[in-house]
Order: structure tokens, then C-alpha cells, then sequence
């Protein structure tokens, strides 16, 4: 029993040690003096800042597009990347995609960036695309490295979906493309919708690769925090910081609920089937 | 040459309804796997009506020849031929043979209604049609209460009828069965057998089916091929495999057998005698099997209720032998009794429980252990 | 009625390999080699800010390499000493995240299952909310005025405040929290996976607690831990957010390094050069990786 109260103690401390700068974060950010370590009132006044920051709401958008569309383009490519390695089992250089598509889980932010900078500038000295940096840079690149993330949970669900099941839609006439969309789709797609949910928030965090590939008028919400925040801290990130994690929690809570309710539901109506089968 | 030593009638269990057509014919199939054969040149016939049953080990090849049936994987070489169409490289959504599959494979994501309905739409029936067939189904399978329920809410042998049903929805030429009682624990196994039956032999489908449970496939099939290291053994019905097994393999993978070497000392039309070093006197059976070969080495094989056991030596000079009990395992309706030969040759025998608790041979008694003149065959080696 | 059918389209197959892998032909291999013509270029004034490759002038084609930046960086110490700190900061955050991640791990995977999605949920969280914010809040709670530094003074357990931010020690505490999750979420899969009868049999056969744990339950946890330590210690090489935020002068490492030869020198070459030889000293945790999670991906046992 000493290990496990040991491992419960790490535990609940492990929590702590998440959890504790985060509550310090956002009571801080009701802080009514411009002063962050000393407190001074309650208030609400830097929210109403953060809202009234023209340039802030202006980046905040742009990188929701920009998240917006790798998300949905990084799950596409993942989609097709799970299919051709778990799948389609043999074909030459199945290795070496399996290969690209994970390197990109651990490769540092600052080589991604340094070099898909140089390899978008080289490509515009030889060819005159792309024609220059900005938001379209920002979503190659972060797609390239949503590809490799959304390809991990969609093969992994993809693996364990049984294979027998797209076997027997063929067998009772289904083309592999009618498998697809009748079979394959509708049981994986929890798996898709997380690729993209796990997609867009790694696009909305980034601010690394997003530095070095971005161009003028370009600048996305990370950048702009980033760059006052190496000034020091502010009671307006502060609140700004609050919102995220607000608004982060509330769609993580969500479909931690639903799923939840879900799972409820369904093992109460299988206990009951089963009481009526007997 | 055991062909002709199995003088038994072997149509007793065919059905009626079987035509002696092919309705099917496998010809030369063979499948390659990096290198090693799965299925090794395989040609046989299906009759149509009839339930064919694969049977075969693990590894055997039983279940990648069905899978190249479905269309699933393609022969490496070999024909594969439906009431004379060519079915070679056509793919399964192409073929008018359904399957069941072992795992059931059925939609969780739709209710038991949708999953019957799926071959249905994919064929573009009017949806009147398809719904008086899918009432039609689930009322043959019984399942019509549940036509609404997820395959999750189901229970093992629920999920079976709809699977049956599913892939007898189309009405295909041709039924696939795959390990069909494997997912079900043993008593349901015993009454969905038969049951399965039945509706096959109501709707009256051609069946192959692929086991690795020989009390399966003797139940439910009309005939029987043994598989073996992608190789048939023997194809016969189920009387003909186990009383006249063409091979030590087969004999030992069905049931369970004594195998005694012995050699051939007379080979007369109409009996022929043994020597056996384990035993005590020769064997003597009451046919020939005009061998005509030089090799004269053999193998005796006899099942262990076709002996007789006795605590008293019995009369004659042929077909007994002598030894200790060594084990006994009293299995209810009948024992099975290891008697250790002088020879050290274990050999097994049946003792059927008729009395309650006479006095019966116990360990290391001595025993003897004989047989009737047409109990055995000769093999082999 | 005759239906397209795309499979026999011999395109189709053709077509769903082809894009997930010209994509990261192009985006994700190519950009080495680019990098790697850069790095033997010189820089120079011009746009782009570095020296041509081939140059052609007077009929006669000359290919100019400079190896010129790989030798600065063998000679300037400031490099070597970039990396070698970057290394050890990476290693010992590691180990910290081992010490953390696997208990916490370890006592999710075993919790009841029912609970095991709430605390999973409970872990992952604050790594949902932005990375930059999370090494933010530590500037708040480190700083001299911070939070950390009243309550010492205020309970009178030091005179005046300690210097926490701006130093290693807060690039440590940065890291590992901002880390954790990549440790805790491979050890959880690993760990969850295990048959429980094995450990019932270590029990059985007489094994005491610590030692089921240690023979049993360590050595089947392998994947997951080198799968967790590398998606650590690979990235936090080169990591250039938390130095520069919670680090000090004395913080010397080898992202913050590439990112201001960069953007405050413009030296792209050198900054090629630098990155080069990061993949270099990583290419083999890389590989060690690569290979982990391909059994994974591929589903190989």
C-alpha cells in the first residue's frame, strides 16, 4: 500500500503544479491597478482593454482563419496519409511516409520555421511562388506540422476499426468508394473531429514557426502576445490569457460531457437489453 | 488404396435436396504469401444446395481459400468458376456469393433494419421491395422485435441471426460461412448449429463454410474437405472422413485413434493379415487391399470405441493385445482408458457406462483389449 | 444502371498516396536540403540576404561553397556552448518529466475506467490552452515582486526576495510544465494496455510490490517511455519561447541563438548552418522515435 499512497501523493501534486499558475493567471487578471503583483480591487477594466484593442481583435481573426483552414487541411491530408499506410499495406515508400509524417511530432519549432522560410524564399527567387510571405506561407506551414499530428489519431482509430466490417460492405455490393462514405466515414469521424479540433489549436498556438514565415500585415494572435509579453507582464495578457483558457475549457468541457452522457446512456440501455434478453 | 477398404455406404447423409452438379468448381487455386503457399493447388467441386464444410487447422489454408472465394484476395494461379462464369479477378461488391463473417461485421453504426437493408440499396432495389425482403428476413431469423436495435444491444446469438440474415438478404447463389459458431460459448454453439441448418435448408443456399471444429462441421455439413498445409487431404461426407480416412493426418485430426505400425504378412481378396511388434499377435482384417506395392510397412488404425475391453483374455489368435490401465478418464457417459502394452505402447479404449458403479478395471490392473476383423483400417505410413 | 467505379479508376490508389506524400516531400524534406545550400553560402547585403550558389560570368560557371560558418562554429565557444547547455537543459527536464509523468500517468491508467477520461481530461486541460500562456503565467508567479517571492518574505522565511525569474532554474520549472503532458499521454496508452493478470501472477509467483513494479511493469512500459522522453527532450533542444521568456543572460541556448542570428543579425547562412547541425546531434533521438512510433503507426508487434 506504500506505493500507492506515494503515487497518489505525486499525483494530486502533479495537479497542483498544473493547475496553480493558471488560477494565479486569471485572478490576477481582475486586478484593478496597472501594477500586476500588488493587488488592488477588483475590475473588470482590462477585459474591456483587450475588446477594445483594434489591433489585437484584428490578429485574433486572422489567426482563426488561418487555424480554420490548416485544421481542415491537415485532417484531409491525415485522412489520406492513415489510409495509405494503415490500408493500402504495400506500396514503395510506405516507410518513408510513415517516416515524414512523424519526424514532425518532435522537430524543433525554430528548424521547421528557419527552414520552410528558406525553402519559401527559394522557391520564389526560382519559380515566383510563393509571391510573398503572409497568411498562405503561415498555412502550408502550419498544416505541414498539423499533418503529422492529425495522422496519429486518425491512424490510430483507423487501426483498430475492424476490417471485416469494410469487407462486408463489399460483399453485399458496396464499391470501395460507397465503403467509404457508408461504412469507414461514419465510425471514424469522432476521430476526424478530434484531428481537427487537436489541428486547430496547435495552429492557434503557434508562434514560433509562425515568426519566421509570416510577412508584413501578417501578424497572428501568438505573435502579437508574444511580442508584448517579452515586455514583461501585463494585467491586459492577463485577461486576454483568461479569455483563452475560458474559452479553451468550455469546449473541452463540453465534449468531455457529451461523450460522457453518451457512455451513460448507452451502458444503461445495454444493461437493460441485456435483463430482457434472458 | 483405403478407398476401396472403406466398404461403408457414404450417402447415408446427403440430403435430398443436393444435385450432384457442380455448381462451383475450384480448379489449380493456388495463393502465395511471401514465398510459402497458403493454399497449394487446390481444385475441387461444389455441389449446388449442398453445405461444404473447410475444415483444417489454424494455418491450414481453409480460410484464405474462402477469402479468395468472396473475391477478397486473389489467386496467386487457378480458376475459380461459378455455374460457369469466371469469377477470377472480379471484385466482391461484383459477386453474387455472400459472407458471413466470423466476427459478424456488422454496421455499429446502423440498427439491425439498416445492416439487412445495405446489399439492398447498394443494388438500387425499389424501397417497398427492400422493405417487405428485410420484414421478410428478420421474420425467418425471428428477429423482428429487435429490427430496431443497434448490434451493440444484442446478444451473442442475436447478432449471429441478423448476420445470417444480412447475407441471406441478397438471396447470392452462393453462402459463405466463416468460424459461424466461433464467437458463441458452447451450449449456444450445440442449438444455433442445427438452427443454421435449418434456415439454410429452408431458403435452400449453396454453403461453403470454414471451421476448425470437426463436431461442427459434421453436424452441419453434407460433405467435408480436410485442409491441411494448403493441401485437401480428403473430401468426403462426414461417415466417409472419419471411418475411412485416407491418411494418418486425417485420421488423427478427426476424432481421436490408435495408430499400431505393422507390417503386411498375407493380401488376399478377401482378408488380409498384419504383424505387429507391439502386439502380441498378429491382426487380422476381414478384406483386402490388393496393395500390389513393395512397401509393405503399414500403419493399423483403429478408433478407440471400435475396442472392446475386457478383464479376462480373450479367445482366438488375432486382434487383442495385453496391458496395464494407466490412466482413466471417466467422462460421464463413457470412460476412456489408457492401457500401457507390454510394449510401452499407450493405446486408448472406451469403456461405455451402461450400470451405475459395477466394479470396473482400475489403475494398473491388467487388462486386455481386442477388436472385430472390419474395426480397423490399414494406412499408409 | 452502371455506376462509376473509382477503384477501377487505376488513379484513385495513386492519387491518395501521392498528396499526404508530395505535400511533405515538398514542405517538410525539401526545406533540409534548402537549408543546407544555404548554410555553405555567405552572407551578404541583397535579397535574398546571402551569397548565389552558381555563378555565371564570363562563359565560366563557378560553384561558390564557403564552409566558412561551420568553422566559426567549431571556433566560437559560444556555439559549442549553446548546444552542450541546450543538451543538458533538455536531459535533466526529461528526467524531471519522468519523475512527474510517470506516477501521474501510472495512477491514471490505474483508476477505475470510468474516472480515467476526467482525470485524463484534468491533465490535459491547461496543455489545451496556449503554450505561450503557460510559460506566461510563470513569469507572474517567478518574478521578484511575484507571488512566489511576497509569500516567502511575507512568512519571513527569506529577508528579500530570491531572483527565480531569469534564471535556469525558471527555464526548468517552464519546461517541465510546459512539457509534462508529452510524457504523461504516451505513458497513460502504454500503461492502460497492460494485462492486469500479469501483475496478479508476478504477486502470485510471490514478487513483492516494488519488485512486480520494477520487473514486470518497467521493462512492458519500454515504448511508452522512450516515446514520452523524446517528444521531450528532441523538441526542448531547440526550444527558443521559454529561454527567452524565463530565461537569463546566463541561458545560453541553441534555439534562442539561431532565432537572433536570424532576425537581429540577418545571418541566414549562419543560421542555416546552426540548424544543420542541430539535426545532426538530433538525427539518432530522431530515428529512435521514428522508429517507436512507426511500430505504433503501422501496427507491427
Amino acid at each position: 500500500m506504500k506505493s500507492l499512497t506515494f503515487t497518489r501523493c505525486m499525483f494530486w501534486f502533479g495537479i497542483l503544479f498544473l493547475y496553480l499558475p493558471m488560477v494565479v493567471l486569471i485572478i490576477y487578471s481582475f486586478n484593478a491597478g496597472r501594477n500586476v503583483q500588488v493587488w488592488a480591487g477588483f475590475s473588470t477594466h482590462w477585459y474591456a482593454e483587450v475588446l477594445r484593442d483594434r489591433q489585437l481583435i484584428a490578429a485574433l481573426w486572422r489567426s482563426l482563419r488561418v487555424a480554420f483552414f490548416s485544421a481542415t487541411a491537415a485532417m484531409l491530408l491525415g485522412l489520406l496519409a492513415s489510409i495509405a499506410i494503415i490500408r493500402m499495406k504495400r506500396f514503395r515508400g510506405r516507410g518513408l511516409l510513415s517516416g515524414m509524417v512523424t519526424a514532425p511530432l518532435v522537430m524543433p519549432d525554430v528548424i521547421i520555421g528557419v527552414s520552410l522560410l528558406m525553402l519559401f524564399v527559394s522557391l520564389q527567387q526560382a519559380i515566383g511562388w510563393p509571391a510573398g510571405r503572409g497568411l498562405n506561407t503561415v498555412f502550408i506551414a502550419h498544416t505541414t506540422f498539423c499533418v503529422a499530428y492529425s495522422t496519429v489519431v486518425i491512424s490510430s482509430r483507423l487501426r483498430e476499426l475492424d476490417e471485416s466490417l469494410e469487407e462486408a460492405a463489399q460483399d453485399l455490393g458496396a464499391t470501395p468508394v460507397a465503403t467509404f462514405f457508408l461504412v469507414t466515414l461514419p465510425i471514424i469521424w469522432p476521430a476526424l473531429l478530434s484531428a481537427w479540433l487537436l489541428s486547430f489549436t496547435l495552429s492557434l498556438d503557434d508562434v514560433v514557426i509562425a515568426s519566421f514565415v509570416t510577412g508584413p500585415g501578417a501578424t497572428t494572435l501568438p505573435i502579437e502576445v508574444f511580442s508584448s509579453v517579452r515586455l514583461g507582464v501585463s494585467p491586459k495578457i492577463n485577461a486576454l490569457a483568461t479569455m483563452i483558457i475560458l474559452a479553451v475549457s468550455l469546449v473541452a468541457f463540453t465534449s468531455w460531457y457529451v461523450t460522457r452522457r453518451i457512455d451513460i446512456r448507452n451502458r444503461r440501455l445495454q444493461v437493460q437489453y441485456l435483463k430482457e434478453a434472458e | 488404396m483405403s478407398d476401396t477398404a472403406a466398404a461403408q455406404p457414404s450417402e447415408i447423409r446427403t440430403r435430398q435436396r443436393v444435385k450432384k452438379d457442380a455448381m462451383m468448381s475450384i480448379e489449380q487455386v493456388s495463393k502465395e504469401f511471401d514465398g510459402t503457399y497458403a493454399v497449394d493447388s487446390v481444385s475441387l467441386e461444389i455441389y449446388s444446395g449442398e453445405i461444404f464444410a473447410l475444415l483444417g487447422a489454424s494455418g491450414s489454408g481453409k480460410s484464405t481459400l474462402l477469402r479468395m472465394l468472396a473475391g477478397f484476395e486473389q489467386p496467386t494461379s487457378g480458376r475459380i468458376r461459378l455455374d460457369g462464369e469466371d469469377l477470377t479477378g472480379m471484385p466482391p461488391y461484383k459477386r453474387p456469393i455472400n459472407m458471413m463473417f466470423q466476427s459478424y461485421a456488422l454496421f455499429p453504426h446502423m440498427t439491425v433494419e439498416q445492416n439487412l437493408a445495405f446489399g439492398l440499396r447498394q443494388d438500387r432495389l425499389p424501397r417497398h421491395e427492400i422493405k417487405s425482403r428485410v420484414a421478410r428476413m428478420l421474420d425467418m431469423v425471428q428477429m423482428s422485435k429487435y429490427a430496431r436495435r443497434k448490434p451493440h444491444q444484442l446478444s451473442g446469438g442475436q447478432r449471429q441471426r441478423v448476420a445470417l440474415a444480412r447475407s441471406l438478404a441478397k438471396q447470392p447463389k452462393m453462402l459463405l460461412l466463416d468460424e459461424p459458431m466461433g464467437a458463441l460459448d458452447k451450449k449456444l454453439r450445440t442449438r444455433m448449429q442445427l438452427e443454421v441448418v435449418d434456415i439454410l435448408e429452408s431458403v435452400g443456399v449453396t454453403c461453403v463454410m470454414v471451421t476448425h471444429d470437426q463436431e461442427e462441421a459434421m453436424t452441419m455439413a453434407d460433405r467435408i474437405a480436410i485442409m491441411d498445409e494448403g493441401r485437401i487431404e480428403q473430401i468426403g461426407s462426414p461417415i466417409d472422413v472419419y471411418e475411412s480416412p485416407k491418411n494418418r493426418m486425417v485420421a488423427e485430426f478427426i476424432g481421436s485413434v490408435n495408430i499400431i505400425p505393422a507390417h503386411i504378412e498375407a493380401d488376399e481378396e478377401d482378408h488380409m493379415v498384419l504383424s505387429a511388434a507391439d502386439l502380441p499377435v498378429p491382426i487380422y482384417i476381414g478384406h483386402g487391399v490388393s496393395s500390389g506395392i513393395d512397401d509393405r510397412d503399414m500403419l493399423f488404425a483403429i478408433r478407440p470405441e471400435k475396442t472392446i475391453l475386457c478383464t479376462e483374455k480373450p479367445d482366438g489368435e488375432y486382434n487383442w493385445a495385453q496391458g496395464t490401465v494407466s490412466d482413466i478418464a471417466y467422462l460421464g457417459g463413457h470412460s476412456v482408458y489408457h492401457v500401457r502394452l507390454d510394449s510401452g505402447l499407450v493405446v486408448q479404449t472406451v469403456l461405455a457406462n451402461t450400470e451405475r458403479r459395477t466394479p470396473r478395471p482400475t489403475w494398473e490392473d491388467v487388462v486386455w483389449v481386442s477388436w472385430d476383423s472390419d474395426s480397423g483400417v490399414v494406412l499408409r505410413n | 444502371m452502371r455506376r462509376i467505379d473509382l477503384s477501377r479508376i487505376p488513379g484513385a490508389r495513386w492519387g491518395i498516396i501521392s498528396s499526404p506524400y508530395l505535400w511533405m516531400l515538398l514542405f517538410f524534406l525539401l526545406p533540409f536540403a534548402i537549408v543546407a545550400r544555404i548554410s555553405v553560402a555567405e552572407a551578404q547585403f541583397s535579397i535574398p540576404p546571402y551569397s548565389a550558389l552558381f555563378n555565371w560570368a564570363a562563359d565560366r560557371l563557378t560553384i561558390e561553397i564557403s564552409f566558412a560558418n561551420f568553422q566559426w562554429l567549431m571556433e566560437d565557444d559560444t556555439y559549442f556552448r549553446a548546444y552542450w547547455q541546450s543538451i543538458r537543459i533538455a536531459f535533466y527536464s526529461t528526467l524531471m518529466c519522468i519523475a512527474i509523468g510517470y506516477p501521474v500517468a501510472y495512477t491514471i491508467a490505474k483508476a477505475p475506467p470510468s474516472v480515467q477520461p476526467t482525470l485524463l481530461l484534468l491533465i490535459l486541460l491547461p496543455s489545451w490552452t496556449s503554450f505561450l500562456i503557460r510559460v506566461y503565467a510563470w513569469m507572474g508567479l517567478l518574478s521578484n515582486r511575484g507571488l512566489i517571492n511576497q509569500a516567502l518574505v511575507g512568512l519571513g522565511i527569506t529577508d528579500g526576495p530570491i531572483q527565480m525569474l531569469n534564471t535556469n532554474f525558471a527555464v526548468y520549472v517552464g519546461v517541465v510544465y510546459a512539457y509534462l503532458p508529452f510524457m504523461i499521454l504516451p505513458l497513460y496508452a502504454n500503461l492502460v494496455k497492460h494485462d492486469n493478470t500479469l501483475l496478479e501472477a508476478a504477486s502470485d509467483l510471490g514478487a513483492r510490490k516494488i519488485i512486480t513494479f520494477l520487473r514486470i511493469t518497467l521493462p512492458l512500459s519500454k515504448n511508452g517511455l522512450i516515446a514520452g522522453s523524446m517528444l521531450v527532450f528532441i523538441p526542448v533542444v531547440g526550444e527558443y519561447v521559454i529561454p527567452e521568456l524565463l530565461g537569463g543572460r546566463q541561458t545560453l541556448m541553441i534555439g534562442k541563438v539561431l532565432w537572433q542570428e536570424f532576425f537581429n543579425n540577418r545571418d541566414w547562412p549562419m543560421a542555416g548552418a546552426l540548424a544543420l547541425v542541430m539535426i545532426l546531434i538530433l538525427l539518432v533521438p530522431i530515428l529512435i522515435f521514428m522508429r517507436v512510433q512507426q511500430k505504433e503507426l503501422e501496427g507491427r508487434r
